[in-house]
């Protein structure tokens, strides 16, 4: 049974008054800005203003003691539970990205991949480490398939170590790797799908349509592999062969009676005839213009030249030296004939394309960024976020194998797009910055707010446009490389909240309901590994799964966080997000969050209400109040009162500022009085 | 005139203007002819040697040189980009500027703390490599490094100029670090060492992006934007 909640309602004491699980390290400096937090947590319950519990200032993160293993923390809103240090072959190796089935979390390494049992957050137990070299060891599951990339030079069929030094060699392993996972225990190479570039990061995509098959995008920004590796790689530019390599990227599918019959389907070109401005977004008039000022100097027998996707009217001080050289050329002086004319017009497109293009004028259409290095699909609304070179795409993905662009943005404040996520309902899209490689100290003091950040879209159809960014908010030191990097949904319901890895800059939990004002809601950050330089550290990935935040660090091991409940998510909040149950989760597959119908969810939606004062403090306490009442009856008796409070509640959306919240509110309890 | 009779003068008008960088053909070995062996599983007691062997991949004298002349490649950048804002140039040029500076002095510093890790000869950060060719010291320049004519060149340049200057060169620039790196994985036994082929790529992945976005703006600024 459940336990009775008071008559009236009260805020859940917003954090358990035990000290944290984890043991801090802080110097002194830091001691007492910690203990401001958890004062501050402690103190002040949800009613409170938010301002007044903002982030703790001075920022605890700032001026953490390095270390690899003891390193001083610093945590606000999240609390570690557990970290599972890397077991032997995987110590002085590099770990990557996760992926997660049944209790299991799937870390990749450099080195290979080790699987976790995670039943019990507080204690991650090492379930199966598996030996196999290859950067960067990107790992997706599905059922009893496990997906591995491979990209480097090193990565060989046998999984040995010893690397591959010939620069052709039929050792070496660059693709997608595909183990049989039946028994965890156990894992068995059931195939390998040999890539001209590679496979930096992979998609896969389960095709709700296609129970037979599931899908694999496979990105690689690497060289491309000799022919006489691989058979039919092309290093040429499509230009020059239009079999190129370059530009495109791989579908794979793979049958799931038979993965060893995985293979490439189709090779997409999705980039082709880009047109992407390098400023946010792009007004469609502004090219219908410059088209239609191209046509009307054409008729004026100006010259003109295709050039990234418009035509262009090529102004006389190019004109006049080529025209002048033609005259040369021919032996002849002062003006250029009707011929002259001509022979330039028909060279023209190449020297233009040549001298601004990057390339020589080909047939076909002009290819735009060379690769993706991520793309994230949401089958559940058909589309698919890619971060590709210079752009971000957005692409229809309801046919796997032919996936087409939508739209496409660029940033001039953007490096190399690296990553996309959807908002639940998919009318935001955020992608993410990874300035530097995720080599290099991107978020020091000195540098900008808006490089090597996330950049916010809504979604307007296909259209995208640009409301602001968002970057780790403390400052790091010169030796914790730092920018934007992997991060997942956090299944808060009516809320778009998320949680991401900035490498050594730590973890950082972000509320972007408000597109144009992202806000930090939690931290957790340790001090460098070492303070003198970059030693390779800090969070790969941190993804929500069933309840828990977990986090690849690149050196340390595993992190397991909970979220812990303050001003900004409050305790029904957190217990409604924990209602979201997933079977698998691959984060670049990203799955439809549902809540299930929960006195939590309807609780969550109220706490929210008192946020935003879209209700008044009684209606507030009357809805509580109904709740708690329902939720102590059963039967018949809770279906009535639940009904009456939806309809009471429906009532309420009209003298509202806040009324969609407000109906999602009745809609939670109107779910409620139908559940079971 | 054909067509066919204008492609001297069009070549030798690039030549000046454009100055394409021509990669090196990567080299290669001779193709085997033996089949993939099966995959086997890395397991047990087969894999406790290689791992043994994996500790450290050894890193090559053509890994080191590569980190060694991007060194002095990069160098040149930055005085290229130290000059925008004394020179007039635009506010986009300056933002490019500002992140090349950054981004490459940053690059500058894992190269020379990998050599220094590795007991290498460090060289400093001045454009170019020193070079003593019968007991003349010579000042050799990587693939799309500038000349100094090309430095004074730039240098003498103002406003618009100087931007169209600028993206002209910093593209040039950039393809010839491409070049590089395409060299280096074409070379035997490179880019095994794991920070190698990291930083190598990301070089790639991040001057090939800025390559384009310079291209764009090159073509912006001497074509007028989509505007009218």
């Amino acid at each position: 049974m459940t336990t009775l909640p008071p008559e009236v309602p009260v805020n859940p004491s917003p954090l358990s008054p035990k000290e944290p699980a984890m043991t801090r390290h802080l110097r002194p400096g830091a001691r007492s800005a910690a203990a401001r937090v958890v004062a501050l947590s402690l103190t002040l319950g949800l009613s409170s203003a938010a301002a007044a519990q903002g982030p703790p200032s001075p920022d605890p993160r700032v001026g953490l003691r390095a270390g690899k293993y003891d390193a001083a923390e610093a945590a606000w809103n999240l609390r570690r539970l557990a970290t599972a240090q890397p077991t032997e072959h995987f110590a002085e190796s590099t770990n990557s990205d996760l992926a997660f089935t049944g209790n299991y979390a799937i870390q990749g390494s450099y080195n290979g991949w080790q699987i976790w049992d995670i039943s019990n957050p507080s204690h991650p137990t090492l379930k199966t480490a598996y030996f196999c070299p290859a950067s960067q060891s990107d790992v997706s599951v599905y059922r009893n398939l496990l997906f591995v990339s491979g990209e480097g030079l090193t990565g060989r069929l046998d999984c040995g170590g010893q690397g591959v030094q010939d620069t052709v060699s039929h050792d070496r392993l660059r693709g997608l790797r595909i183990f049989d996972i039946s028994d965890i225990a156990h894992p068995r190479n059931v195939g390998n799908v040999q890539t001209c570039r590679g496979s930096h990061t992979h998609t896969v995509l389960v095709d709700p349509k296609d129970a037979d098959n599931v899908y694999v995008y496979i990105s690689g920004s690497a060289g491309v592999r000799s022919p006489n590796e691989l058979p039919g790689c092309v290093r040429a530019a499509p230009t020059q062969d239009p079999n190129s390599s370059l530009f495109r990227i791989e579908v794979i599918r793979v049958p799931l009676a038979h993965p060893e019959q995985a293979a490439i389907v189709s090779s997409p070109r999705i980039f082709n005839d880009l047109t992407a401005p390098p400023q946010h977004g792009e007004a469609p008039e502004d090219v219908a213009n410059a088209a239609r000022l191209a046509a009307a100097a054409r008729e004026r027998g100006a010259y003109t030249a295709m050039l990234f996707g418009m035509e262009r009217v090529v102004p006389n001080q190019i004109i006049n030296p080529l025209l002048d050289s033609i005259v040369k050329a021919r032996g002849g002086t002062g003006a250029a004939t009707a011929a002259d004319s001509a022979a330039l017009r028909t060279a023209l497109p190449d020297i233009i394309q040549r001298q601004f293009g990057g390339g020589p004028a080909g047939p076909g259409p002009r290819p735009g960024p060379t690769q993706c290095h991520d793309i994230t699909v949401y089958p559940a609304i058909g589309l698919a976020g890619g971060a590709c070179g210079g752009y971000g795409l957005l692409l229809d993905i309801r046919d796997p194998a032919h996936p087409v662009r939508l739209a496409a943005v660029a940033d001039s404040n953007f490096s190399y797009w690296h990553s996309a996520t959807f908002n639940n309902d998919g009318t935001k899209l955020l992608f993410s910055d990874e300035w530097g490689g995720g080599g290099q100290a991107k978020c020091r003091a000195t540098d900008r707010r808006e490089w090597g950040a996330d950049a916010i879209f809504t979604r307007n159809g296909s259209n995208l446009a640009f409301q602001s960014y968002y970057k780790l908010p403390a400052p790091q030191t010169a030796a914790e490389n730092c920018v934007a990097h992997n991060g997942s949904l956090i299944p808060i319901p009516g809320r778009d909240v998320m949680v991401q890895s900035w490498y050594q800059g730590g973890i950082s939990v972000f509320d972007w309901t408000d597109a144009q004002h992202p806000h930090e809601i939690a931290f957790h950050d340790r001090g460098p590994v070492d303070s003198t330089h970059i030693a390779g550290g800090g969070s790969w990935s941190a993804y929500w799964y069933n309840g828990v935040i977990v986090s690849s660090e690149i050196s340390r091991g595993l992190d397991i966080f909970e979220l812990t409940p303050s001003a900004f998510i409050s305790q029904n909040e957190l217990d409604a997000a924990k209602t979201v149950h997933y079977d698998y989760l691959n984060t670049q597959g990203q799955p439809k969050m549902v809540w299930p119908a929960s006195f939590a969810l309807a609780r969550a939606y109220a706490d929210q209400l008192e946020r935003s004062h879209g209700l008044t403090a009684a209606r507030l306490t009357t809805v509580r109040g109904a709740l708690s009442r329902a939720e102590a009856a059963s039967g018949a008796a809770r279906r009535t009162a639940l009904n009456a409070l939806a309809t009471q509640v429906t009532g309420y959306a009209a003298g509202s500022s806040d009324a969609a919240k407000v109906r999602m509110l009745a809609g939670a309890v109107h779910d409620l009085a139908a559940a079971r | 005139m054909k067509p066919s009779q204008l492609r001297p003068i069009v070549a030798a008008l690039l030549a000046v203007a454009a100055g394409t960088v021509s990669g090196r053909a990567a080299a290669q070995t001779t193709p085997s002819s033996a089949p993939p062996p099966p995959a086997t599983q890395g397991e047990a007691a087969a894999i406790a040697q290689a791992q043994a062997d994996s500790a450290r991949r050894p890193w090559t004298a053509a890994d080191a040189q590569f980190m060694s002349h991007m060194i002095g490649h990069h160098a040149q950048a930055i005085v290229m980009a130290r000059m925008a804002p004394t020179h007039g140039a635009s506010p986009s040029i300056l933002t490019l500027a500002a992140r090349i500076i950054n981004a490459q002095q940053d690059e500058i510093a894992t190269m020379q703390r990998w050599l220094r890790d590795r007991r290498q000869p460090v060289p400093d950060a001045v454009p170019g490599m020193k070079m003593v060719m019968n007991g003349v010291e010579h000042v050799m320049l990587m693939p799309g490094m500038l000349t100094d004519e090309q430095m004074a060149e730039l240098d003498r340049a103002r406003g618009k100029e100087f931007d169209r200057l600028f993206l002209t060169y910093m593209i040039r620039h950039h393809q010839g670090a491409t070049s590089m790196v395409s060299d280096l994985f074409g070379t035997y036994g490179a880019g095994q060492d794991e920070t190698v082929f990291k930083f190598a790529s990301d070089v790639n992945v991040d001057q090939t992006t800025e390559i384009e976005r310079m291209q764009r703006m090159l073509a912006d600024l001497v074509f007028g934007g989509v505007s009218p």
